[in-house]
């Protein structure tokens, strides 16, 4: 019980003592560091964005942005400084210029799939034709029914 | 007939294509984007004589090994023996202390062996940065020139150091 109550304390701090790093001079300032560092990659723990990483890299980076935020650079200019670091792999939204293939590759697909399907949807199929034999015997079962 | 076996066929290299991407390496292990690009610059203070100033030009005229690491950092131990082997062999390391207690990383030295050449402290992990380095330890092959030719990411090992250090540091001499 004691121990929980601690782990509970630990969060919270860390979150507060993040808080205290981080300073703002007003809510667009925090919203645009929010937005920006939802937008990296935590490299350490690599399924959470910076914004929601703890990890000590993590907190350094988010340090690095903050101080590039103050000395006036942009989001452009942040996301760059990393990505000559980092490759990128740090963006979660990758640059279309970069990855032309893979971003356009599903759509060629999909393009693909549609033709195919309407080809073999509309093509006749091949009407059935009866010999005369065939026919008469037709005519015999229907006549019996 | 090779109609009905097209899809069989398909399944078949999707299944080659995805075994292959399993065997592929350790997906955690980002690579580096600094290969043959010059080494960032820097000017830390030395490990030993911080009023000393350990700076990327020391690093220029021959082939060496940049190894950043850290006295709480597990996989750094397991790969020191290593690292003094390859000191021995007549391997110029430098290396990059990262935020790290001054004290104990040179009493960690003293006690085990420092086979590096020349020491920068790092205490703000800044530096590293520059590196693009994300987690200790990782080791940097630069060329004469300076520039970075190949980053090893976690511990050293034999394998590693035969097959992939060794032929391109080799390559490099003679460069």
């Amino acid at each position: 019980m004691i121990k929980h109550c601690l782990v509970i304390l630990l969060i919270t701090f860390s979150s507060l003592i993040e808080a205290q790093i981080f300073q703002f001079t007003d809510v667009q300032e925090e919203q645009r560091f929010n937005q920006l560092t939802a937008e990296l990659r935590c490299l350490q723990c690599q399924n959470q964005s910076l914004a929601d990483s703890s990890a000590d890299l993590a907190l350094d980076l988010k340090k690095e942005i903050y101080r590039m935020m103050q000395a006036g650079q942009s989001d452009a200019e942040i996301k760059l400084f990393l990505v000559d670091r980092y490759g990128n792999f740090i963006l979660y939204l990758p640059e279309f210029s970069d990855n032309k293939m893979l971003w356009t590759l599903p759509f060629v697909v999909f393009v693909f799939a549609l033709i195919s399907l309407i080809i073999i949807v509309r093509k006749p199929s091949n009407p059935v034709t009866l010999s005369t034999e065939e026919k008469a015997k037709l005519k015999k079962m229907l006549e019996n029914k | 007939m090779i109609k009905t076996a097209l899809p069989l066929i398909l399944f078949l290299a999707l299944c080659a294509l995805l075994y292959v991407g399993l065997g592929n390496d350790d997906p955690r292990k980002i690579p580096s984007v600094l290969i043959y690009k010059p080494s960032p610059n820097f000017s830390m203070p030395d490990l030993y004589q911080p009023e000393l100033k350990f700076e990327k030009d020391q690093l220029l005229g021959q082939v060496s090994l940049f190894n950043i690491w850290a006295t709480w950092c597990r996989g750094c131990r397991v790969e020191h023996a290593l690292l003094l082997q390859l000191k021995n062999q007549g391997i110029k390391i430098y290396g990059l202390n990262y935020k790290d207690n001054r004290a104990a990383a040179i009493e960690l030295l003293a006690t085990t062996g420092n086979p590096y050449t020349k020491i920068g402290s790092d205490k703000q992990g800044t530096f590293a940065i520059d590196w693009g380095f994300y987690g200790a330890p990782e080791t940097f092959v630069i060329d004469k020139k300076g520039q970075i030719r190949d980053k090893i990411i976690g511990p050293l090992t034999v394998a590693l150091i035969n097959t992939r250090l060794m032929p391109l540091m080799a390559k490099l001499a003679v460069e």
